[in-house]
C-alpha cells in the first residue's frame, strides 16, 4: 500500500513498511549510507542515515533516529536537512576516515568509491583526528579478489553478503573494538563462486577485481556499454569496460528480473577470452589440399567467398548456441533453412528437445530468476546449478528462507530488519529437496538430499507426480523408502504458496527432465481449481543462445553426420562453433572429408585449422546482438569496443559473403533490418525487436534523437591516446549497430536496455544504480530489459511421460559415466580467461568411495576409462556422497574431444 | 534490619547446601509456585511488589514478564537466562550472592522460570567467577537430584533444565541481547530492539534476560509478598538493595541495605569514611558508566528515581569513589581506556569514537593536549548518546566523560595549560 510521509515538510509517497531510507532513496533523495544494501536489509551498524524524526506536528525537538531501522508509517514526519542531523552525519564519517587512508588521489578505487561520494555529500572536509591511523595485513584472496584492509570502513556488508546472503562460509569478521579484520582466518583462495560481487557489496576499496588491476585504468576512462553474460544460459545482464582495445572488466548491469544486483565468478572474471593473444584477427585462407594458407584482405576473403559460396546452390550451415540470433539467422539466410543445422551435439539436441517440449507445450510457467528467489518450496532434479547456471543456485538460497521469513512477518518483524529476522528464524530453511547423482553444493540448504542414479532421480520425481496427480504414471517396483520421500516432497510442495520444480540439460537424461515436467504439470493440475498461484518450473540450458538457437527450428546436426552429409552441397559453413566438441572426431572428418569448409570465430580451434577460409569473428564485446536465455527472455547485447580492423561481427560477415556470392538476392543490409527480416520469418520472434526501426532510421539509429555515449563525459584521457602517434585526434568508429557512440558526446541519460553504466550527479559508485531505479529494488526506469517470448498455454496437452523408466541396475564391472559440469574450467569461452584457468581444478573422475575400494583405488590415483570410442586417463576423487556403479566426469576438459556422455565404460586402475 | 538476600551467607564458612538451604526456609517458594499460584499470579505478584531490576537499568520486572508469549499457542522452547556477567567496573555484588548462596540462585531460577514457562535456564557466568561456577554447578546437581530441577518438578507438570555458561569474557556480553548471540555461538554484538527478547530473544524464542540481583529478590517476593518487600525500603521503591563502595575509604565493601541508604550514610558508616588525609571529590554512584555525583548530592538517598534526579543514575548500586588524591584525568582515562577496549566494533561512533576520546585523554594526561581538545571531547559526549549509537556502551561510557568534563573542568585545563599531570 502506497502511503505519505514528510520529509523536511515536503510529503513523498512511499510504500507502507518500507524502511526510511529505502523510502528516501527511492523518491531520489539524498541520505548517505554504507551497512544497508538493498538486497542485504538493515542492521544499523554505520549509523550514517541518521534523520531527526518527529513525533508530530507540535514536536519541535525530535529525535535522532537510523532511518535504515524505522517503518514507514502514514504521516510519519522526517529531517534530513536538520542541522543537528547534517552535523551528526559528518561526525560519522569523520569517525570512519580516523583510520581511513587519505590518499583518494591516487586510490584505485578512487572516482568509483561509494565512501568518496558519502563524504563529499555529507560535507566532512577537515581532519581533526591526530593521532595513528591503525593498519592490516592484507591476504592473498586468489586470483579474482584483491584485499586491502586499510581502506575498511567496518561496514560489515562484505560478510553479511558472503556468509549470509551467499552462503559462503570462508570469510569472516574477525577481532573487535576498533580492530575489526574482515578476510579469511589464513590466506587462500575465496571459495565462494560468487565471491566477485563482494567487488561491488564493498563501498570502499577493500575487495577489488583483481583481473582489472592486472590491466588498470582509471574508471572514468573505460568505454563502457550494457552486454549480456555469455557464459551460461540465464542471460545475467552485464556492463562492459573497455579501454585501448582490451575488454578490462565486467561489472554488474542491473535486471530486477534477471541478475539484479549480483553476478557469479564465471560471468564476472570470464570475459578475458575477448583479449586472448590467440584471437583470430585476420581472414586466413587455404587452397583445398594445401598445408598452409595465407592471411587476405578484405577484397580477396569477400572474393574467395563468393567463389565458395555463388558455385553451391546446396550450402550447408552449421549455427552455433554461442552465436547471437541474427548471427544464426544470417546463416540461415545464406544457406536456407533446408540445410541449416543445429551446432549442437546429439545428446544436447535431444535433452534441450525435452526442456523445448516442456516450455512451449507444458502448462506451466517458466519464473525469472526474481521469482525463483520468491519460491518457497523446490523440488531440485538432477543438477547442481552452482555449477551449471550458478546464479540460479544463489536465487536458491534465497528461496529456502520464503517459509520461515514468513514467521518473522508474522511476528510483526518487518522483512528489512535483517538481523532481527535472521534472529528469529535462525537457521530454519526450506523445503528445497535435492536428488542428484552426486553431492551439491546446495546440500547445505536441502531439507532432504538423495544420491540417486539419472532414472532413479526420474522415478522419483515420477512419484511425486502421480502423488499430486493419479493421472500421472505409476512407478513400479519403488522402494518403500523412496516412496515416502516422494510423499514428503509432494506434501511440502503441495503445502506451499509457490512451489518450483528446477532441472535442465546439465543433468544429461531427458527423463529426469521430463519427470521435472510431470511434477510441474501435476502441481499445476492440483491447483487448478484453486485461487492460489501457479507452480513454476524452471530448466536450465547449457550455452548462453541455446534457446534462440533452437527457436530458428535448426536441424540436429546427428541427422546431417549420420548421413555423412549425403545430399548436402560440397561447401559447410560453421558459425562459432569447434564441431569436435559437438560429436565424434571420425563423424566430423567424414563430413568434412572433400568438402569446402569456411568457419566463423574468434580463436582458434580444431575446426578453423580444417578450414579453407576462415573468417575472424567479433565476440560479443565487440558486436551487437541478441541472446534469448533459458527462461526465453531475448535480451541485446552491445559492444564495448568497435573490432579491430579485419574483425567483423559474424552475422555482417554472413550477410557481406551472400551479397558478393548472390548480390541480387541478398543486397547488403544493416542489422536492424537483419532483425526486421528475422522477425518476419520466425513467428515466435515477432516481438523480440519492437518496435524494429526502419531501413532509413538504421543508418541513423539515435535515442531521444542523440547518440548515447560509452565514455563517460569525465574520460580524461581521449585526447592523449594517440598523440604519441598523431595530433590529429582520429574521428571514432561509427556504430551503425546501435544507438550508442564511441564517443563522450550525447544523450547520456537513457533508459532501460541503454543505460551504459551507472552515474548521477555526487554518485559515482556503482551505488548510483539508486538514480535509475523506479524504486530501489524495483525495476528500472524505462523499464527492465528483455522480451519473454514463450509463455505457457492455457491448458496445454499433458506433458506426462508415457511411463517410467526402468531403476538404474548397476552391473558388475561398468560403470556409467555421467557429465559432470564445473563453474570453473566447464564452459568454452571463459576457459580462454586466465584467472578462470587458474581456479579451475585438476580434471578428476568421481567415484563412490566403495568403487574406490573395489578397485583398491585412493584418492588421487589414476584410473583408465575405456568404452567403445573412449579412453581416457585421469586421476579420481572418491567420494561417500555419490552412487555406487556412477562414475562422473567433468565436462570439457580441454584437449579430450567430445565424449557422448553418459556412457557406460570400465574402470581400472591405470598401470603406473 | 531485614537481609532476605544476604541472610544466609557467611563468608567465613562453604555456603548452604541443600539440606540446610532447605531448613533455613529454602525452596518454599518453589513449592508454593508449583502447588498453589499459576504463572499469572507469580507475574502478578512481581509486578506488585514494584521489584526493578538490578542489572543498572532498573527497568520493573513484573512488566517485563508480562511481554512474553504465555499458552497454549506461545512459542517453544522458552528461555530464562540469569545475566551473571558481571563485568561493569567497580561491581561486585552479584558475584556476593553467586558465591554465597547458590541455591537461592538455583531457586530463583526456577520460580521465575516458572512464570514465564521457561523449558531451559542459563546462568551466563563472568569468565573469572571460578568460584562460584563450582558453587553453582554443585547447587545444581543437588537440585536435580532432589527433584527441583528437571522434568516433572515435584509433580507439578512444570519441567526446567538449567545450565551454567562460562562467558568468554567481553564486556559487551553483559548487554542482553550481544549475551543472547555471545550464548549462540554467535559474535558478541547488540541485536536492534524491537524484537524484544521476551518476543524473539535465545534462538528466535521467548526470552527473558534477568540480572542475578534481581532473581534473588523474588522467592522471597513469593514468600513473604508485597506489602513486606515494598516495606523493606526506606523510599518508595521496594526491597533491599546490595550497595558497594571501592576508592579509597577505610572499609571497601558490600552490604545489603534498605533500598533508599542515603550516599553519604553508605559512605561513612558502612565503608568507614574516606582514608586519612583525604576527601571525597565525587563518585559514580552505580559502576563506570554512570555519571559524577559530587558534595552536594552526597545526602541523596540511593534508589533509581532519587538518584536519576540528582543527575546520574543508580546503576547496579556499587559506587567508585574519587578522592582529592586522584586525578579526574587519569580516572577518565582509565575508564576510557575500559570502555574503548571492550567496545564490540559495531556501530561507527562506538568503534571509532571510544578509541579517539581515550587517546585524547592520554595526550591530555602526557601533556601533549590541545586547547581544542575539550571541544572534541564535549562533542564526543554528546555525540555519542543514546540513540546515536547501536547499544548503551557508549552513552554509559559518555556518562562519567559528560559529568566528569563539567565537574572537574578546571582539572583538564591544568593539564593541557601546565603540559602533564599536577598528580604525577
Amino acid at each position: 500500500m502506497r502511503i505519505r510521509i514528510l520529509v523536511d515538510g515536503k510529503s513523498f509517497g512511499v510504500k507502507q513498511g518500507d524502511n526510511l531510507l529505502h523510502a528516501c532513496l527511492s523518491n531520489g533523495l539524498d541520505l548517505p549510507y554504507f551497512c544497508w544494501h538493498p538486497l542485504l536489509g538493515s542492521v544499523g551498524s554505520c549509523r550514517q542515515c541518521a534523520v531527526k524524526s518527529y513525533d508530530s506536528e507540535d514536536d519541535q525537538e525530535g529525535r535522532m533516529v537510523m532511518a535504515c531501522m524505522e517503518s514507514a508509517t502514514q504521516g510519519c514526519r522526517i529531517s534530513i536537512d536538520d542541522p543537528e542531523a547534517v552535523r551528526f552525519r559528518a561526525q560519522v564519517i569523520e569517525w570512519l576516515m580516523v583510520n581511513h587512508p587519505h590518499d583518494c588521489a591516487v586510490c584505485d578505487e578512487g572516482g568509483e568509491c561509494h565512501l568518496q561520494d558519502m563524504t563529499v555529500m555529507t560535507g566532512h572536509d577537515h581532519r581533526r583526528y591526530r593521532f595513528t591511523k591503525s593498519t592490516h595485513r592484507n591476504q592473498d584472496l586468489g586470483p579474482f579478489i584483491n584485499h586491502e584492509m586499510n581502506r575498511c570502513i567496518t561496514c560489515y556488508r562484505c560478510v553479511r553478503f558472503y556468509r549470509d546472503y551467499a552462503g559462503g562460509e570462508d570469510l569472516n569478521a574477525f577481532g573487535a573494538h576498533d580492530r575489526m579484520y574482515f578476510g579469511r582466518q589464513s590466506d587462500g583462495t575465496l571459495e565462494s563462486p560468487f565471491s566477485g560481487n563482494l567487488v561491488e557489496v564493498c563501498p570502499t576499496g577493500v575487495f577489488t577485481d583483481k583481473t582489472f588491476k592486472a590491466h588498470y585504468t582509471r574508471k572514468w576512462d573505460l568505454q563502457t556499454s550494457p552486454s549480456v553474460c555469455v557464459h551460461c544460459s540465464l542471460g545475467c545482464n552485464t556492463l562492459l569496460g573497455e579501454r585501448y582495445g582490451e575488454v578490462r572488466r565486467v561489472l554488474n548491469r542491473y535486471n530486477a528480473d534477471v541478475n539484479g544486483y549480483l553476478l557469479c565468478d564465471r560471468g564476472r572474471f570470464g570475459y578475458d577470452f575477448v583479449n586472448s593473444e590467440q584471437r583470430i584477427r585476420e581472414p586466413h585462407g587455404r587452397q583445398a589440399g594445401a598445408a598452409a594458407g595465407e592471411d587476405l584482405d578484405q577484397e580477396a576473403v569477400l572474393e574467395r567467398c563468393a567463389s565458395l559460396l555463388k558455385t553451391d546452390n546446396s550450402l550447408v550451415g552449421i549455427g552455433s548456441p554461442r552465436a547471437s540470433l541474427e548471427a544464426n539467422f544470417a546463416l540461415r539466410e545464406l544457406v536456407g533453412a533446408d540445410h541449416f543445422y543445429s551446432g549442437i551435439s546429439a545428446q544436447e539436441y535431444e535433452l534441450e528437445g525435452a526442456v523445448l517440449k516442456a516450455l512451449r507445450e507444458g502448462p506451466v510457467r517458466t519464473p525469472s530468476l526474481r521469482e525463483v528467489e520468491s519460491a518457497d518450496a523446490v523440488l531440485l532434479l538432477g543438477e547442481d546449478p552452482t555449477d551449471s547456471a550458478p546464479m540460479l543456485a544463489l536465487a536458491l538460497r534465497q528461496s529456502v528462507r520464503q517459509q520461515p521469513l514468513r514467521e518473522a512477518m508474522k511476528a510483526g518483524i518487518p522483512q528489512w530488519h535483517d538481523s532481527a529476522v535472521r534472529g528469529m528464524i535462525q537457521d530454519r530453511k526450506g523445503p528445497l529437496f535435492v536428488a542428484t547423482p552426486v553431492a551439491t553444493a546446495l546440500d547445505d540448504i536441502a531439507t532432504e538430499a538423495l544420491r540417486a542414479a539419472p532414472d532413479d532421480v526420474a522415478r522419483l520425481g515420477l512419484a511425486v507426480a502421480h502423488v499430486i496427480d493419479p493421472q500421472a504414471p505409476a512407478v513400479g517396483g519403488l522402494a518403500a523408502a523412496a516412496q515416502a520421500l516422494a510423499k514428503r516432497i509432494a506434501a511440502a510442495l503441495l503445502s506451499a504458496e509457490r512451489p518450483l520444480v528446477v532441472s535442465g540439460t546439465a543433468c544429461g537424461s531427458t527423463v529426469v527432465i521430463q519427470a521435472a515436467a510431470a511434477v510441474a504439470t501435476a502441481l499445476s493440475v492440483a491447483r487448478a481449481q484453486t485461487e492460489v498461484d501457479p507452480p513454476l518450473l524452471f530448466l536450465t540450458l547449457s550455452e548462453c543462445n541455446s534457446l534462440g538457437l533452437a527457436l530458428l527450428n535448426p536441424k540436429p546436426l546427428a541427422q546431417l553426420l549420420k548421413s555423412g552429409g549425403k545430399g548436402v552441397g560440397g561447401t559447410a559453413v560453421v558459425l562459432e562453433n569447434d564441431l569436435f566438441r559437438r560429436a565424434p572426431a571420425e563423424q566430423v572428418d567424414a563430413l568434412l572429408e572433400g568438402r569446402s569448409l569456411v568457419v566463423l570465430d574468434h580463436v582458434p580451434h580444431a575446426t578453423t585449422e580444417r578450414a579453407h577460409l576462415v573468417l575472424p569473428a567479433a565476440t560479443f564485446a565487440e558486436s551487437s546482438g541478441t541472446l534469448v536465455n533459458n527462461e526465453g527472455r531475448a535480451q541485446q547485447f552491445h559492444a564495448a569496443l568497435a573490432p579491430a580492423a579485419a574483425i567483423r561481427p559474424s552475422w555482417s560477415w554472413l550477410r557481406g559473403a551472400h551479397a558478393a556470392a548472390r548480390p541480387l538476392e541478398a543486397p547488403p543490409v544493416s542489422l536492424e533490418d537483419l532483425r526486421n527480416a528475422c522477425a518476419a520469418a520466425t513467428p515466435e520472434l515477432a516481438e523480440v525487436w519492437t518496435p524494429a526501426a526502419t531501413a532509413e532510421q538504421t543508418q541513423t539509429l539515435r535515442y531521444a534523437e542523440e547518440k548515447v555515449p560509452r565514455a563517460s563525459f569525465r574520460a580524461s584521457g581521449r585526447t592523449a591516446m594517440h598523440a604519441h602517434l598523431n595530433v590529429h585526434e582520429p574521428s571514432p568508429p561509427a556504430d551503425a549497430d546501435s544507438a550508442l557512440a564511441f564517443t563522450m558526446e550525447g544523450f547520456s541519460s537513457p533508459d532501460g536496455q541503454l543505460i551504459p553504466s551507472y552515474w548521477a550527479p555526487g554518485w559515482n559508485s556503482v551505488q548510483a544504480l539508486n538514480k535509475f531505479q523506479s524504486e530501489i529494488g524495483g525495476e528500472q526506469r524505462g523499464g527492465d530489459p528483455g522480451v519473454r517470448l514463450i509463455e505457457p498455454r492455457a491448458a496445454g496437452p499433458s506433458c506426462y511421460p508415457d511411463a517410467a523408466p526402468a531403476a538404474y541396475a548397476a552391473r558388475d564391472g561398468e560403470w556409467l559415466v555421467l557429465a559432470l559440469p564445473r563453474i570453473f574450467g566447464g564452459e568454452e569461452l571463459s576457459n580462454g580467461s586466465p584467472a578462470l584457468q587458474e581456479r579451475t581444478p585438476e580434471a578428476r573422475l568421481v567415484l563412490h568411495a566403495e568403487d574406490g575400494r573395489a578397485l583398491g583405488l585412493e584418492d588421487g590415483d589414476e584410473v583408465e576409462v575405456s568404452a567403445p570410442g573412449c579412453s581416457l586417463r585421469l586421476p579420481v576423487t572418491l567420494l561417500d556422497d555419490a552412487v555406487p556403479g556412477v562414475a562422473m566426469l567433468p565436462l570439457g576438459i580441454p584437449g579430450k574431444g567430445y565424449l557422448a556422455l553418459p556412457l557406460r565404460a570400465s574402470i581400472r586402475r591405470a598401470p603406473a | 534490619m531485614e537481609r532476605p538476600l544476604t541472610q544466609n551467607i557467611d563468608r567465613g564458612r562453604e555456603p548452604l547446601g541443600l539440606k540446610a538451604y532447605e531448613a533455613a526456609g529454602g525452596y518454599q517458594a518453589v513449592r508454593k509456585v508449583l502447588t498453589e499460584m499459576t504463572p499469572e499470579q507469580v507475574t502478578k505478584a512481581v509486578k506488585d511488589s514494584g521489584l526493578r531490576g538490578r542489572g543498572g537499568a532498573g527497568f520493573p520486572t513484573g512488566l517485563k514478564w508480562s511481554f512474553v508469549p504465555m499458552g497454549d499457542d506461545a512459542p517453544h522452547p522458552k528461555y530464562l537466562v540469569c545475566n551473571a556477567d558481571e563485568m561493569e567496573p567497580g561491581t561486585f555484588k552479584d558475584r556476593v550472592l553467586l558465591e554465597g548462596d547458590p541455591h537461592l540462585m538455583v531457586e530463583s531460577m526456577i520460580v521465575a522460570g516458572y512464570a514465564m514457562g521457561a523449558d531451559v535456564g542459563y546462568i551466563f557466568l563472568r569468565w573469572a567467577y571460578r568460584l562460584a561456577d563450582r558453587r553453582l554447578r554443585a547447587a545444581i546437581a543437588e537440585a536435580t537430584a532432589a527433584g527441583y530441577l528437571g522434568d516433572n518438578i515435584l509433580g507439578s507438570g512444570y519441567s526446567l533444565t538449567l545450565h551454567v555458561h562460562v562467558s568468554a569474557g567481553r564486556y559487551i556480553c553483559g548487554e542482553e541481547t550481544a549475551l543472547l548471540n555471545s550464548l549462540e555461538g554467535r559474535r558478541a554484538t547488540p541485536r536492534a530492539k524491537p524484537p524484544f527478547p521476551q518476543v524473539s530473544g535465545l534462538w528466535g524464542k521467548p526470552t527473558i534476560v534477568q540480572n542475578v540481583e534481581t532473581l534473588c529478590n523474588v522467592p522471597h517476593v513469593i514468600n513473604r509478598g508485597a506489602d513486606w518487600f515494598r516495606g523493606l525500603s526506606r523510599t518508595e521503591e521496594g526491597g533491599t538493595k546490595l550497595y558497594g563502595v571501592s576508592g579509597r575509604v577505610k572499609n571497601p565493601g558490600c552490604w545489603e541495605l534498605p533500598m533508599g541508604t542515603p550516599i553519604r550514610e553508605i559512605v561513612e558508616e558502612h565503608a568507614g569514611g574516606m582514608q586519612d588525609g583525604l576527601k571525597l571529590r565525587g563518585l559514580l554512584p552505580g559502576g563506570a558508566s554512570t555519571d559524577f555525583l559530587v558534595e552536594e548530592h552526597f545526602d541523596t538517598p540511593m534508589d533509581y528515581t532519587s538518584i536519576q534526579a540528582a543527575g546520574s543514575r543508580m546503576g547496579t548500586g556499587t559506587m567508585i569513589l574519587l578522592d582529592d588524591g586522584n586525578c579526574p584525568v587519569g580516572m577518565a582515562l582509565n575508564m576510557q581506556n575500559f570502555f574503548a577496549r571492550e567496545s564490540c566494533g559495531w556501530c561507527t561512533p562506538c568503534r571509532d569514537g571510544l578509541p579517539w576520546i581515550e587517546k585524547l585523554l592520554q595526550a591530555i594526561e602526557n601533556g601533549d593536549g590541545h586547547a581544542d581538545d575539550l571541544d572534541l571531547l564535549d562533542a564526543h559526549a554528546r555525540d555519542l548518546g543514546p540513540g546515536n549509537t547501536f547499544c548503551a556502551l557508549a552513552p554509559g561510557a559518555m556518562e562519567p566523560l559528560h559529568s566528569g568534563l563539567k565537574f572537574f573542568r578546571q582539572d583538564f585545563e591544568r593539564h593541557i595549560a601546565g603540559k602533564g599531570c599536577p598528580w604525577s
